[in-house]
């Protein structure tokens, strides 16, 4: 047997090895996903106080459980697959050192499943930031270092696949937009996991009884690996847009050279991002906080914001130049919202803008972190950035890779198509509750906000319990998304309809095949842009233009509400 | 011919940008600018920001410090806890420790204070209910924030950093007086 095979659908080389290191990273990521799927479940359960499912001791359990398989384990072992897919797959590469990616992936998988053994066996109640001097059981350090270290060699692997890509001269001109923003991800991985490792090793030392650590160092270190992986998350989102919008629409680079700046502005200042979390922190001063968590005068900001331009700019564009030109939004009407691949890169990046960008830079701000800091507004944000967003754009790529990784057909695939609707509406209403229970002062990671058996009881407003109600719904719906993700993809990878070498699956009607592969949007020639005629007073993307400025209100809109409801707090400083 | 994301474009991709997206990399920058600029503006102008007094400090010196300062201004007890009226102006010390806030603190509405923060053990966090003021509460550093109370009534301290199974039982008390009450002063 061949060591490549010829993609049928996109005509591209692939690698077997990467075929197979792809699927073992993604299938890791869909166990990591299921397990903290079930610690949701539990938590929300819980914190819907109605019904307090758990008791204390299970509820931080398992919300270490849901952090660590979440944050840590379905994120990276995903991008671990799309770093293989950006490089090897569609550089046309092979993968130099198959060894190597598979010892690497072993490293991940024990370093996991030691973290997961001291999770469940209550030797690491500490939460997935483990702030010194919360002590777990030595193992679950190792394990994470472990996994940091494996996560690293893929990452250097990587590089390596950029490497011979480029002297055995696969692909011609520059590497793709999508390849370059893997690249970017990949480059931000290693610095923070290099800042994982100068902490988890003294902590892991100092859990041995061999070194102590300093609990605001700890949290300064720490979280240079913990916000700096958000960078990664970010990165590797958006170039996951860039791939949805080309499969799903067509969708073009307006300008290559925006787009690659705005990646690389992701780079430069990641080491600052840890900033973020030391706000209202005793540590540092007001000097070092306002540019460390600006990153340098906001201009990570700034790329997510050109981002999010040029993504949807760009789908505007290359469905103008296929004829949906009508109006200022007739490209929306006629794209294929029936393709979980775009419904999911829609959804992935309205929700990850408008309600987990804008808070995200409005708590992010020094002063307004005094009434953001550790409550629900925390989560609130997340979920809506690195759930809502990440993974929800996680999600739709899926419905591509099944099909041209694992040559599979996606099961049930009507379940499929409402699979993102599902996920991003329950998200959203989970994620606008949280952040709004949070403004009234409900705390994060807490067990129970009536406060039994405490010997004071501040009392929350029956409006925020019922914030707290509307929440759970939401978060269950989200569940309910998430759980037929998981349904969909372990049966069609595992079951699926097999797929033959040479089927490309054009033109199909009725399979399980997303429109983007049974009809995947025509190329462009030079006469389209003739036909597109010159652009009004908008320019050629006027819908995107509209819709940016709507962002931008909102966006001034919140953050200043946020400085009017701090300056009538106590006088603090 | 424009191109997408996944094939690579020509060598030089260094085009010129279309007079539209450049319109918004300017706007997108000018408002990072404002963003940027609040911080230090608030720091100038506004009343409420984190900067503190701050420095490193032994769990068992801060322990002694707390002890002293409720043995000279303890006017009661609360469920069990000393409740402490310092006088305007002085240092308060408030003092985190799995899972209670020590002392009950007794304030005036409109006098200033220095509130010192620390924790004996691990880490802690002061959320004043319901006004949601917050601020992370680190073993080994004392945060020294100056505050003005500026409205009467009865606040509880939730800690908001988990900080172990009692959690949950974590919750200390301020009164604030109203200001004419013992001042009548004219706030
Ligand atoms: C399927 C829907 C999901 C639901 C319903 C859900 C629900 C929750 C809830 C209720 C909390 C606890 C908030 C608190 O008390 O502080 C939480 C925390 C968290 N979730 Fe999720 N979650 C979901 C998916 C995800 C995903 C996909 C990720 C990551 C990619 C994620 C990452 C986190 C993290 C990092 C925390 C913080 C844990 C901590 O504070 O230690 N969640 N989630
Ligand atoms: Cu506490």
């Amino acid at each position: 047997m061949s060591l490549f095979r010829t993609c049928p659908t996109t005509g591209l080389q692939v690698h077997r090895t990467a075929d197979r290191l792809i699927q073992a990273n993604a299938v890791a990521a869909t166990v990591a996903l299921l397990i903290g799927g079930v610690a949701a479940l539990l938590v929300l359960l819980t914190r819907w106080e109605v019904v307090l499912l758990l008791d204390a001791g299970m509820f931080y359990r398992m919300l270490t459980v849901h952090g660590m398989n979440m944050l840590i384990f379905f994120i990276i072992f995903f991008e671990m697959a799309v770093l293989y897919f950006a490089s090897a797959v569609l550089l046309n590469c092979r993968v130099p050192a198959p060894r190597t990616g598979w010892i690497a992936f072993a490293l991940m998988v024990i370093g996991a499943l030691m973290v997961e053994w001291t999770m469940w066996t209550g030797r690491a109640d500490v939460l997935f930031t483990s702030y010194v001097p919360l002590r777990a059981h030595p193992l679950f350090y190792l394990g994470v270092i472990l996994f940091a270290v494996g996560a690293l060699t893929v990452v250097g692997h990587f590089f390596g696949i950029l490497t011979i890509a480029r002297r055995e001269k696969t692909y011609k001109g520059s590497m793709p937009l999508v390849t370059f923003g893997a690249l970017t991800a990949a480059a931000i991985a290693a610095v923070t996991l290099l800042h994982g490792a100068i902490i988890y090793i003294p902590t892991f030392l100092w859990s041995l009884g061999l070194m102590e650590v300093d609990p605001q160092m700890y949290r300064l270190i720490w979280w240079g690996l913990g916000h700096s992986s958000q960078q990664i998350n970010v990165a590797a989102m958006v170039s996951i847009w860039y791939l949805l919008g080309a499969l799903t629409v067509g969708a073009v680079v307006l300008n290559e050279k925006v787009s690659r700046t705005a990646f690389v502005l992701y780079v430069l200042f990641i080491s600052m991002a840890s900033a973020h979390h030391l706000l209202v922190d005793p540590g540092m001063g007001p000097a070092w906080k306002i540019w460390n968590t600006s990153y340098f005068m906001y201009m990570a900001v700034l790329a997510s914001m050109l981002h999010g331009f040029t993504v949807p700019a760009g789908v505007e564009l290359g469905m103008r130049l296929r004829g949906a030109a009508q109006g200022l939004f007739g490209w929306l009407k006629r794209a294929p919202w029936g393709d979980p691949g775009f419904s999911s890169l829609a959804f992935s990046i309205v929700v990850f803008g408008f309600v987990g960008g804008i808070t995200g830079v409005t708590f992010g701000t020094e002063q307004i972190n005094i009434i953001a800091h550790n409550t629900l507004r925390i989560p609130g944000h997340f979920h809506a950035t690195v759930v809502s967003g990440t993974a929800m754009a996680f999600m739709g790529i899926t419905y591509y890779v099944i099909p041209l990784i694992f040559r599979r057909e996606i099961a049930f695939y009507p379940l499929a198509r409402i699979q993102p609707y599902l996920f991003a509406l329950g998200m959203l209403i989970f994620s606008m509750a949280m952040t709004f229970a949070g403004t009234f002062g409900m705390p994060r990671r807490h067990w129970n906000a009536s406060f039994t058996g405490a010997v004071f009881q501040p009392e929350f407003s029956p409006a925020v319990n019922l914030v707290m109600g509307v929440m759970a719904v939401g978060g269950l719906i989200a569940i309910a998304g998430g759980a037929i993700y998981i349904v969909v993809t372990v049966v069609s990878v595992f079951f699926g309809k097999k797929m033959a070498a040479d089927d490309s699956g054009l033109g199909a009607e009725g399979r399980g095949l997303p429109p983007g592969i049974t009809h995947p949007p025509r190329a462009l020639v030079e006469e389209d842009r003739a036909a597109l005629g010159p652009s009004g007073r908008l320019g050629p993307v006027p819908g995107t233009m509209v819709l940016v400025f709507i962002f931008l209100a909102a966006f001034i809109t919140y953050y200043f509400v946020n400085w009017a409801l701090l300056s009538f707090l106590w006088e603090v400083g | 011919m424009y191109r997408t994301g996944i094939e690579p474009p020509e060598r030089i991709w260094w085009k010129k940008i279309d007079r539209h997206e450049k319109v918004w990399v300017w706007i997108a920058f000018a408002w990072c600018m404002v963003l940027f600029a609040m911080m230090p503006i608030w720091h100038l102008r506004g009343g409420q920001n984190p900067s503190g007094i701050r420095h490193r400090v032994e769990p068992a010196d801060y322990q002694a410090r707390v002890a002293e300062f409720i043995q000279e201004y303890q006017v009661g007890t609360d469920s069990g806890f000393p409740v402490v009226e310092p006088p305007p102006g002085s240092d308060v010390y408030l003092q985190a420790t799995s899972f209670s806030w020590i002392p009950v603190l007794r304030l005036q509405q409109g006098a200033e204070y220095v509130l010192h923060l620390s924790s004996l053990d691990v880490n802690h966090g002061f959320n004043l209910y319901p006004l949601n003021i917050n601020f992370q509460v680190v073993p080994g550093y004392d945060y020294g924030l100056r505050v003005v109370p500026n409205e009467p009534g009865e606040f509880h301290i939730i800690c908001n950093e988990f900080c172990g199974i009692g959690h949950h039982l974590m919750v200390g008390k301020i009164i604030v007086e109203p200001a004419d009450a013992e001042q009548g002063g004219d706030r």
